[in-house]
This record gives structure tokens, C-alpha cells and sequence, in this order.
């Protein structure tokens, strides 16, 4: 495996795609170019040098998605209950979940609403890693089901974005059971004919690849996304032995057939739309 | 629930104690050195027999109705504890094995059979994890591959096409990690068994009789039935994977274990299990055959239950079910106006502005 100074493009760790460090100026961290902030932003987040896709948060990539001013967010004031009382060392995971405005446009790792790309209608939820590393627990499950259930009302298309670590720990069983709950869902709207987006973005892993994620009628992936079951360091540990280069990348997937496309993030508006003309009601 | 046998229970062949029974093991000793100077049972030993074996069922009874979560798990994972082939020996009738994904090949992690338990004819899938080290290897220690869960859905299709209802049984430490695992997908394998068996118009009933190992557990485990025996485990990661990221220390997984609330007891009060099926005193390895007459009673009753139930309306309870896991989430009053904020996009370059008026929708938006 090539070592090369590209960490986050090639490297294996988790958390390759950092936020774009803040400040006028920025480095890529794939390519190490410096960059004028502002021409990343108004380039979708993407290196203007390389083409890496940076990672964005649930408002800005609705705001990347959709129709200016068409969002309409529906399920936006549930919170966990924290059913497990969730402690460990000094620290509670009741704390952790306290909706601070000051920090964060969300307040939980979905943002789910309606809204219109290029025109066509669409129920679209989008995960958020600033929040609990984008970590599924029952408000995920609950707001991404309340979304299969307002496309199946309203007979538009489910579009997903996917950015997760996978379930949430602080939650327990609790978290695995969304893992049933939005895949059955899914098969009621499977069952009214609806449509389904799956996109995969930089990271999709654990329980939501194991299940709403694989589950899209269509698949698409950003490119260089890491996409997989067990997270690298998991696979490593087990074992031993070193993982091949782009292993679990949306190219890798893509060469092993579980992904229908990878498109770049400028192209990602006029794709979808053309999807839904091919397979929306 | 079935009472538990109170027949002097002869001693397994040379019990493996865990850590916290350090005291059974001594007692059991003495009984067994008793035992060896006097074979009958009206000898000079006999009293004193009878005293250390009622002290022993004491300190069991003591030890096993306050388990930690930790203590739990490690019954849970105890090496001659009752395993997938016991059940298919004991519980079952005339078993017929069926193999194979008919896609790539045939995972020995999870078995899938015809069989017979009392009148009826189901379905099993189970996780297999080994009994001697050659079979530990040969089904890798119970962590499927894509094509077990795979299999597990063609034989469940199978069954919901002749309509026999589907018995699962967990015990896995979690679905395989590994190279092959992932290009051949064990994500979509997963996740596609999860929706399937949402929907599979036959009975399913899922029973936890070890490790309930993460979403290896889950890809098995939807179903309208779900129960866990006494001294079995379900949780979202191992506590040792909890304690390494939480904790940043692996031997904290006690404290792990206890926080992730995965014990029977603990997710029936979550009301993310219907029943605990009891095992006998000291755990199912102390008497297997209790403890499979205790699933099947459970299985037979269930059978029973569901089989009552029309399937349409039987489909309507199993999702509502699944939608209630965690459907308790708090509603907080929003603390911003709902939703202008987000689509406001940030001030476009002339370059962007251009391009956006070129895709100008061709339906207006309900809402600007
Ligand atoms: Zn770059």
C-alpha cells in the first residue's frame, strides 16, 4: 500500500475527510494545494485541484441538493430519550445530545424534509457526521421512517444521502433496531412501487450500510467515498494482514457490483432528476 | 413458563467454572472427593454429601440471581454451553439440512434445515459456532459471510412459498469482518434479509439462545416472535469494542456491558424482546436438556399463537412492531424558525448564478 502523503484520499482511518479547517485560507488534504476557502465553498465543497470531495453537513448539502428555498423540513423537533441512561467515565450521553443553536444548524444525525430538485418533487433526508459522526439511533430511525412514510403519502421519490459511522452505541439495542426498522420501511414503499435514491458519501459504514444504505432501488456514490461493513481498522485488526489499495472505496464497490454509479457532487442535481423522469411517478 | 427440573442433578462431565464461581468449583470438589471415598449413598458420607450439595445449590442460586451484565455474557459465551447442533438433535425431529446460496457457496456459520418440532414442520436457521476446534474453523466460530445470510433468505423464501413458519436461532459474535466479506458484500446482505423478513408472509420466531452479536444477530433476527434465553446477550457492538472506543481500554468491558443494557431482562424493560426463556440453575450448560425442553415449550406455544392469527393481519402486527423500536424519541419545541434558514444558499458567484437560472425548476416550489 502506497504510504504516500495523501492521508484521507488512500488512507484507511475512519475519519480520512476532515471539515474544511476554518479560516481564509485552507489546505486540501488530499492534495495539500492551498486553497481560497471561498472558491471550495462555491465549488461544492470539491477541490478545485484534485477533485476531492470534501465532507459537508446535512444543511449545506441540502442546500447543494435542492431547489433554492424548496426545503421544508418535517420532523424537526425530536430528541433521544436516551433510553439506556447512557454513562461512561465522567461523561453522559444525555449531554451529548443537548441541541446547542450556537454550534450546529442539526440537532441529530438526519434532516429530513421536501423539497424540489430541478423541479421534481422529492422526500429527501440527509445524515449529518457533525452530530455523533452522523451515528444512527432512534431519532435517525424515527425521522428517516416519518420521510419513507410522507413518500408513500404523497407518491414522490426517497432520496437518501448517507454519512454515518454506523449505529449509535449510546443507544444500545435500541440503535440496532433501526437497522430493522428503516429496512422495513423501506419494503412498504418497495411494496407501493416508490422510488428509492440511495447516495453514499464519505463514510458509510456499520448498520446504516447494513441496511438503508445497500437497500436503494438506485445506488450512487460520490467518488472515493468508504463504503463497508466493518470499518477498516476492524478488518485490519482481525486479520493481520494488509488491506488492498482503494479497498472499500465507491470504485471498489462499483468493480464488485454493489453500487449502481459514482457521480461526481456538481453532477449529482442533474442526475437525480434524470433518475426520477426514468423511474419517479 | 415451564418449571425447571429439581431432580438432583447429576454433574456434568467436569463443568468449565467461570471466574466468579470459584466457590461452586470448591465445593464441587469436596462433594466429588466425598463421593470418591464412598460410592453409596448410604455411607458415612452421605450426610455430608447432602449438606455441601444443598450449600452448592445454594451459592448457584445466589451467584445466578444476580449476574452482572459481564458475568452474563460470559455464561453467554461458555464453552460447553448448548450450541445450534444440540438443538437440532434434541428439540427438533427428522432434520433435513439444506445447503448452499446457489450464488457463491455454502457458509457453515449458518445452517438452515427442514424439521419437525411436535406436529409441525418449520424452517430452522441458526448460527453454528463449533463444538471441537476443527468445526470451530470449518464455521468460523459462528461470523457468517454474506452468502450465510444469503442462504438464510433462500431457505426462508423457500419456506414462505410452502408455508411453513420460520424458527431462527442466534449465536454469533458478529457477522465476519473480513476481505471477502466485503466484496462480497456483507452490508447489502444484511441489510436486504432486514427488509425481506419484514415482509416473509409466513410465522417467524427468533430466539437469542448465546450471542446476540450486532447486526450478524440482526440479519437473522426480524421476526413477529423475538425471545432471549436467560443468560444470552443482544447488543449493538461487543462490550469489548464499547469499552476500546468509550473507554479507550478494553478490559473496562465489565462497565461496558453494564451500560449497554444487553442483558434479557434489561431489553424486555426496553420492550425490544417479547420473552425470556428461563435456563436452569447455573445456566443452560448445566442442564442442556432443561434448557432446550424450556425453548421448545416456548417455541410451541408461539407456534400456536401465531398460527391463529390471519396473515394479513399477522404482516400488519409484525411492522407495527418494528416501527415501535425507539418510536419514544422527545419532542422538543424547536428553538428557530422551522425551515427558511436551511435552504437559504450562500451567496452565489456570478459563474454559479448563471448556472442556476438555466435550471430553473419546471414546477414551482410549494414553498419559497
Ligand atoms: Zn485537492
Amino acid at each position: 500500500m502506497a504510504k504516500n502523503k495523501k492521508v484521507g484520499w488512500n488512507g484507511f482511518s475512519l475519519k480520512p475527510r476532515k471539515e474544511m479547517p476554518a479560516g481564509l485560507w485552507m489546505a486540501c488534504s488530499a492534495c495539500q494545494q492551498m486553497l481560497y476557502r471561498k472558491t471550495v465553498e462555491e465549488n461544492l465543497s470539491v477541490c478545485p485541484e484534485c477533485g476531492y470531495h470534501f465532507r459537508v453537513d446535512a444543511p449545506t448539502r441540502v442546500r447543494q441538493l435542492v431547489d433554492e428555498g424548496s426545503f421544508e423540513e418535517i420532523a424537526a423537533d425530536l430528541a433521544s430519550s436516551d433510553p439506556l441512561n447512557f454513562t461512561w467515565e465522567d461523561k453522559a450521553y444525555k449531554d451529548r445530545i443537548q441541541f446547542d443553536p450556537e454550534k450546529s444548524d442539526s440537532h441529530e444525525a438526519l434532516l429530513t424534509g421536501k423539497a424540489f430538485i430541478k423541479g421534481r418533487g422529492v422526500v429527501l433526508a440527509a445524515m449529518d457526521f457533525n452530530f455523533l459522526g452522523g451515528s444512527m439511533g432512534m431519532v435517525v430511525g424515527e425521522k428517516f421512517c416519518r420521510g419513507v412514510d410522507l413518500a408513500i403519502e404523497q407518491k414522490l421519490p426517497f432520496l437518501v444521502v448517507c454519512c454515518s459511522g454506523g449505529a449509535r452505541m449510546h443507544e444500545g439495542l435500541v440503535s440496532l433496531a433501526q437497522m430493522a426498522k428503516t429496512s422495513a420501511a423501506l419494503a412498504r414503499l418497495d411494496e407501493m412501487g416508490g422510488l428509492y435514491i440511495s447516495l453514499l458519501t464519505d463514510p458509510t459504514t456499520g448498520g446504516v450500510a447494513a441496511s438503508f444504505a445497500m437497500l436503494g432501488d438506485i445506488i450512487i456514490a460520490e467518488p472515493q467515498a468508504l463504503v463497508g461493513f466493518a470499518g477498516p481498522r476492524v478488518i485490519q485488526e482481525t486479520i493481520k494482514i494488509e488491506l488492498p489499495e482503494g479497498f472499500q472505496r465507491s470504485e471498489f464497490l462499483l468493480d464488485h457490483g454493489f453500487i449502481d454509479m459514482i457521480v461526481k457532487r456538481r453532477d449529482l442535481r442533474s442526475e437525480i432528476a434524470r433518475l426520477i423522469d426514468y423511474c419517479g411517478k | 413458563m415451564p418449571a425447571i427440573d429439581t431432580k438432583p442433578t447429576a454433574a456434568p462431565m467436569a463443568t468449565v467454572y467461570l471466574q466468579f464461581e470459584d466457590q461452586v468449583a470448591q465445593l464441587d470438589r469436596q462433594i466429588e472427593d466425598l463421593r470418591k471415598q464412598d460410592q453409596s449413598l448410604q455411607g458415612p458420607n452421605a450426610a455430608e454429601i447432602r449438606r455441601l450439595q444443598k450449600e452448592q445449590t445454594k451459592l448457584l442460586q445466589e451467584l445466578y440471581s444476580n449476574l452482572s451484565a459481564w458475568q452474563t455474557v460470559q455464561v453467554s459465551r461458555h464453552p460447553q454451553r448448548p450450541l445450534l447442533n444440540d438443538y437440532l438433535s434434541l428439540l427438533f425431529k427428522d432434520i433435513r439440512h439444506l445447503h448452499g446460496d446457489r450464488n457463491f457457496g455454502d457458509d457453515k456459520a449458518i445452517v438452515t434445515a427442514l424439521g419437525q418440532i411436535g406436529r409441525e414442520k418449520v424452517m430452522i436457521i441458526g448460527h453454528n459456532k463449533g463444538k471441537d476446534i476443527k468445526e470451530k474453523i470449518a464455521c468460523n466460530f459462528g461470523c457468517a459471510n454474506p452468502e450465510g445470510y444469503r442462504k438464510a433468505l433462500a431457505k426462508m423464501k423457500l419456506a414462505e412459498k410452502f408455508g411453513l413458519p420460520i424458527i431462527t436461532l442466534i449465536d454469533t459474535p458478529g457477522a465476519y469482518p473480513g476481505i471477502g466479506a466485503e466484496e462480497r458484500g456483507q452490508s447489502q446482505a444484511i441489510a436486504v434479509n432486514l427488509m425481506e423478513m419484514s415482509r416473509l408472509r409466513v410465522p417467524i420466531i427468533c430466539v437469542v439462545i448465546g450471542e446476540g452479536g450486532s447486526g450478524g444477530a440482526l440479519g437473522i433476527g426480524v421476526g413477529d416472535r423475538l425471545a432471549m434465553l436467560q443468560y444470552s446477550y443482544y447488543s449493538v457492538i461487543s462490550p469489548e469494542g464499547c469499552a476500546a472506543i468509550l473507554w479507550h481500554d478494553g478490559s473496562q468491558a465489565p462497565r461496558a456491558a453494564e451500560a449497554l443494557k444487553l442483558t434479557a431482562k434489561d431489553l424486555q424493560n426496553l420492550k425490544l424482546i417479547d420473552t425470556v426463556i428461563a435456563e436452569p440453575l447455573g445456566g443452560a450448560h448445566r442442564n442442556v436438556h432443561d434448557t432446550i425442553y424450556n425453548v421448545e415449550q416456548f417455541l410451541l406455544k408461539s407456534l400456536a399463537e401465531l398460527k391463529r392469527i390471519k396473515i394479513d393481519a399477522l404482516m400488519e402486527k409484525r411492522y407495527q412492531k418494528i416501527r415501535s423500536f425507539g418510536s419514544g424519541c422527545v419532542e422538543i419545541s424547536r428553538l428557530k424558525p422551522k425551515t427558511t434558514d436551511i435552504s437559504i444558499p450562500k451567496k452565489l458567484s456570478a459563474k454559479a448564478e448563471i448556472e442556476q437560472a438555466e435550471e430553473t425548476p419546471v414546477e414551482t416550489p410549494v414553498e419559497s
